[in-house]
């Protein structure tokens, strides 16, 4: 029973947040979407004008670009691949019974709550440095010779140390659907004389499908936009080598200040988004309608 | 009839989850260990056991300045958690207590601007902030951390108001209780809880955000994620430093992260896996 009045209080107590993330997201977007068409740069401003579709021919004509996307791709797709399989095997055995399992569960979720830059730092200084990182005293120990991660193995570098951020949280999303599953339907499953496989294959998987979609989802929508890690340990090389799109456009923008590419760089950045966003929506708003 | 569950099997998953569980904590648990060995230690190979100095920890905050930062990360984070609740919490109340045709979608909506790339926006943010004189000002980066998370915050609080019964609320209008009596004696109470957990998760990720904070800073609003990537050009051997500063960096966010794990599932599904 909605009166008028209500309803306008409704819409009063709405309006704070829906201006500011319309003024936030539309706003700089929009200026993004006009340098896309210009020639500007802050440090020779002669130049500046309308350029039409040319600084989108010039960023997707540049090698750098194609690298920057497969990177994209790689890093995504390969993260998704590590945390959704592990983190299945993973919740499935924190989910056994066994002593402190608190704890377990306290330690596995530990990396997710490493701020980036500290998570990147401590893996290239201390895990991965070819002279005093964990792994070459490994390797040594072994009689082998310690591998330069970020020097010959850029990308599987950085792919572990993200993969490593985010483990945690694909683990606890699906040890916490795990453990909804009906204990009932379990008992009934294995009474019927189920096996462990057949009922992960017909009892257990179908039941976290929902949690596992929405793990890849959420998922994707932070690794597209993987930074500071890039950031603090290869700086996008050797070269080009593990240069990702959001990386790219940062040193178009604020390092070679080419906006009008950067700005064509970001449109794509949110092409790309929206494109997962759409699937992100549909999954999430299922939830909405019930 | 509860499965009679053998010793052995409980053995072997117990000692496999904690072999596990340790690989995956060592990073962190190799940092703190290193944070109490001198630089020459450090280096000298693998070593679980520290000689407890604590001269890293000392002299992150003599030569570098440790305190500022870290404030400006408190700050930051609690800062910007308490304005996204102010402005969050009227708009989730009125869509979970009065929802309208709109309310789906302007929730959705919500959901979309986070998923906008930051880089996307990343060079006109800049020259806004330039131009109005906020790049490395407190305030202007708490407004930004503040955007970021207000479609979570408004999400979360929005899933959590829905589950209190309105029935309750009918009552209360029943027993003739006026509207400020209606907030302050029913729903507060009930709310709580959630906004508390909204307030936890916020403070977590505000704490931890790792673009805006660098990119938007340079000394003065600098927060620890700043201050940690600082590190990242070496000027001589610093791997007790790092791991002084790293440890510092995320002892109080592991903490509360420990705490708020049922409302991290929760959060950032947007109340679709509980």
């Amino acid at each position: 029973m909605a009166t008028q009045q209500t309803r306008s209080l409704a819409r009063f107590m709405i309006a704070p947040s829906v201006v500011l993330l319309f003024v936030w997201m539309i706003v700089p977007l929009a200026f993004t979407l006009w340098f896309s068409f210009q020639q500007y740069n802050p440090l020779n401003p002669i130049r500046d004008g309308f350029v039409g579709f040319s600084n989108y021919a010039l960023f997707y004509s540049n090698p750098a670009f194609l690298q920057s996307i497969l990177n994209t791709l790689i890093l995504v797709a390969s993260v998704l691949l590590i945390t959704v399989i592990g983190g299945i095997l993973l919740a499935l055995l924190i989910d056994q019974p066994m002593w402190g399992q608190g704890i377990v569960r306290i330690l596995v979720i530990s990396p997710f709550f490493v701020m980036p830059p500290v998570a990147a730092l401590v893996w290239k200084n201390m895990i991965m440095h070819p002279q005093y990182g964990v792994f070459a005293d490994i390797a040594r120990f072994f009689g082998g010779q310690p591998i330069d991660w970020f020097g010959q193995y850029p990308m599987p570098a950085i792919i572990i140390i993200v993969a490593w951020q985010w483990l945690p949280f694909a683990t606890l999303i699906l040890l916490t659907s795990l453990q909804s599953l009906d204990a009932e339907q379990k008992e009934a499953a294995e009474m019927d004389g189920a096996g462990f496989i057949s009922r992960f294959i017909y009892l257990t998987l179908p039941h976290m499908s929902r949690a596992i979609t929405v793990v890849i989802l959420i998922q994707t929508i932070f690794l597209l936009s993987v930074y500071a890690e890039i950031l603090v340990t290869t700086n996008g090389g050797p070269g080009y080598a593990s240069t990702n799109l959001p990386f790219l456009v940062y040193q178009k923008a604020l390092l070679e200040f080419k906006i009008g590419q950067a700005s064509a760089g970001g449109i794509l950045a949110v092409i790309l988004a929206n494109i997962v966003a759409f699937f992100a929506m549909r999954a999430v708003g299922k939830n909405l309608d019930k | 009839m509860a499965r009679a569950v053998s010793t052995q099997h409980k053995t072997i998953a117990t000692a496999a989850a904690w072999i596990v569980a340790l690989l995956i904590f060592f990073p962190i648990l190799y940092t703190i260990i290193t944070s109490f060995k001198s630089e020459q230690e450090a280096i000298q190979g693998f070593n679980l056991f520290p000689s407890g100095t604590t001269e890293s920890y000392i002299a992150v905050e003599a030569q570098r300045g440790y305190f500022k930062f870290f404030l400006n990360s408190v700050f930051l984070s609690v800062g910007s958690t308490i304005l996204a609740l102010l402005v969050a919490i009227p708009a989730a109340w009125s869509m979970a207590f009065s929802p309208g045709k709109w309310t789906k979608d302007i929730l959705m909506w919500m959901l979309s601007t986070k998923m906008m790339p930051a880089v996307a926006v990343l060079f006109p943010i800049y020259l806004i902030f330039r131009d109005t004189g906020l790049l490395d000002s407190r305030i202007g980066l708490m407004v930004m951390l503040m955007l970021i998370n207000l479609p979570i915050v408004v999400w979360m609080l929005y899933t959590y108001f829905r589950e209190i019964p309105g029935e309750i609320l009918e009552a209360a209008r029943m027993d003739g209780a006026s509207l400020w009596n209606e907030i302050v004696y029913v729903l507060t109470p009930m709310a709580v809880p959630g906004i508390a957990s909204t307030m936890l998760l916020n403070i977590i990720l505000a704490w931890n955000e790792a673009f805006w904070t660098i990119r938007l800073t340079t000394t003065e609003a600098a927060p620890l994620t700043a201050f940690i990537s600082s590190f990242s050009s070496p000027q001589g051997l610093f791997w007790a430093k790092l791991s002084a500063a790293s440890t510092l960096a995320i002892a109080p966010i592991l903490i509360m992260g420990w705490f708020s794990q049922k409302q991290l599932v929760r959060g950032l599904t947007f109340g679709a896996v509980k």
